[in-house]
């Protein structure tokens, strides 16, 4: 693809998030009712003036509850992300700068996370936590256990990263002219980290969007009434065709819309983070 | 050299399983509702009874006595009992496996042919249409969970394995892609392409040599990703592998099958990345 025409694409995907993101910010004005009102005399309605996108088996607004549930998947997503990072920083950053035994005992605390798969990973340590907790709770506990469980990949480049820093010119010199080291890494060594960080708190995001949406879908993520792309994309299990109710999968094309458009913006970040 | 990176390997996957399993046990002995016991609320137990039950939990407070004890059971084939199923661990999991494997493994050859067909097709014809396809197909499938394309697959009446193989797919793709078209460019092809030498004869004496031991490297990796995928597939799908006996025991709270399966995994897709190391240094010819 020419440069011209990625830097378009980026353009459009940008415009989609930031419409996405500011529609769901302004779901308490455009659904007033809320993502829990019943409206019981037209449940499992198809789409009126009343509901744009019909009802669901319960009678809820299926509208509000998409709006609301971007808006919690979009708002989470970001801090799991940041968690991660911040963790991938202490384990990966400063195992890399202080090397020997704390690279290798970070590598190999990453390694132990990594050979497990993801979802396996997400769904033991889910199961420890009670299952039969609040929404909002089942809301923290699931992005929080992302943020937590997340940050292997990142801690890994930013191992890689900070041990090449360690190894540089300036830091050397730094340390020869007598630079404390943590005045060393605070200074010299995170601020030539922060594109890697930076990078990896943006992959982060979408990966931990499609992981909610696995687990929710699963009965394992965000606990009802409280929707999130997770719970409105399990309506598809009771599907019989595409046909019949293709209003049900507004949700789905609302994930990947909003996951391309990740893809698009971060195709830069992805090169910094490579 | 080659037994010393198999013995390497050996040891850290012993290491790594040992670790992941004392982990897996603190995790099981800390999690909330472990000191509790439904058996205890049973009217028909007496005093004396109930006592005993306590007096077993007890015996499990100490994480390290606990781990050692199921350590010494898992040595003689002996990996528990599930709290959910009532049945031993041992037998669900080789009642289960070969279907998980099968899936994953239908599904991993499927994805390998379709994402190397693609990756080949656009290195090779270099053909922008061609590249700006497989880009779109396999951006497509990347924003798409694995638990919805196990939903979509069972609304189509397709098979679990192709769920799993849409899965694994554009994570193949994407790095063959990159790695193909890098060897592609690189000068002795140019010139060996300029020279008129056959395109398989470039492939196989040029480019899989080069990106031989990179493949292997991804192959060990999707084997991981194929498993994990099979979780929503079999849940989703009715289908009764390991994944949907993972999904059902987390729902359950049955922490000690899950545990047991988890370590399992994590063996499965150890054992997948050693082997790609191996055969990729073995392609390497013996060099790190």
């Amino acid at each position: 693809m020419s440069l011209g025409r990625s830097n378009f694409w980026r353009s459009v995907a940008c415009v989609v998030l930031l419409l996405v993101v500011g529609v769901s910010l302004a779901a308490n004005w455009l659904a007033p009712a809320g993502y829990a009102r019943q409206y019981r005399e037209a449940a499992g309605a198809a789409p009126t003036h009343e509901h744009w996108l019909g009802t669901d088996e319960i009678g809820r607004d299926r509208f509000a509850r998409v709006l609301y549930g971007t808006r919690i998947s979009l708002l989470l997503a970001p801090a799991a992300a940041l968690l991660s990072t911040l963790l991938a920083a202490i384990v990966g950053g400063l195992g890399g700068y202080l090397g020997g035994r704390w690279a290798r005992g970070a590598m190999a605390m990453t390694d132990l996370f990594l050979s497990l798969p993801w979802l396996f990973l997400l769904i033991t340590v889910r199961a420890l936590m009670p299952l039969n907790v609040s929404p909002l709770t089942s809301v923290l506990v699931t992005f929080l256990m992302l943020g937590l469980l997340g940050w292997t990949s990142a801690a890994r480049v930013l191992c890689a990263t900070a041990g090449s820093l360690r190894k540089s010119d300036f830091v050397r010199q730094a340390r020869a002219a007598g630079v404390p080291n943590a005045r060393l890494f605070w200074i010299h060594v995170l601020p030539n980290l922060k594109p890697v960080l930076y990078a990896q708190f943006w992959i982060s995001i979408p990966a931990f969007i499609l992981s909610e949406a696995n687990l929710g879908i699963l009965g394992l993520g965000v606990a009802e009434p409280m929707p999130s792309w997770g719970s409105l994309l399990k309506e598809l299990e009771g599907l019989v065709s595409v046909g019949e109710e293709p209003w049900k999968f507004v949700p789905l094309i609302l994930l990947v819309l909003v996951v391309t458009s990740f893809e698009l913006v971060l195709s830069k970040q992805e090169e910094v983070a490579a | 050299m080659l037994w010393r990176k198999i013995a390497r390997h050996g040891v850290a996957m012993l290491a790594t399983v040992l670790l992941g399993g004392l982990l897996s046990a603190a995790m099981v002995r800390l999690a909330p509702g472990f000191d509790v016991d439904e058996a205890q609320l049973d009217p028909h137990l007496n005093g004396q009874s109930i006592q005993s039950l306590r007096q077993a939990r007890l015996e499990q407070r100490n994480i390290f006595r606990f781990y050692w004890h199921a350590l010494q059971r898992a040595v003689r084939g002996d990996l528990g009992t599930s709290i959910s199923l009532g049945q031993p661990v041992t037998t669900l999991i080789r009642e289960r496996a070969p279907l998980t494997l099968r899936l994953a493994g239908v599904g991993l050859l499927l994805s390998w042919t379709v994402a190397m067909t693609l990756a080949l097709s656009a290195a090779w014809l270099r053909s922008s249409t061609c590249d700006a396809m497989g880009t779109v197909i396999s951006g497509t499938f990347l924003c798409i969970p694995a638990a919805v394309l196990a939903l979509l697959s069972v609304l189509w009446n397709l098979p679990g394995a192709l769920a799993i193989a849409l899965f694994v797919f554009p994570r193949l793709y994407r790095y063959a892609r990159n790695l193909l078209a890098k060897v592609y460019s690189q000068p002795h092809i140019v010139t060996a392409r300029a020279k008129g030498l056959s395109e398989l004869r470039i492939l196989f004496w040029h480019v899989i040599p080069v990106a031989g031991p990179q493949l292997l490297a991804l192959a060990g990796v999707s084997v991981s990703i194929a498993i994990g995928a099979a979780i929503p597939v079999e849940a989703l799908c009715g289908l009764a592998g390991v994944g949907q006996l993972a999904w059902q025991a987390a729902l359950a709270r049955d922490l000690p099958l899950l545990t047991n399966l988890t370590i399992l995994v994590t063996l499965v897709t150890l054992l997948a990345n050693s082997a790609a190391d191996v055969m990729g240094y073995l392609l390497r010819g013996g060099e790190a």
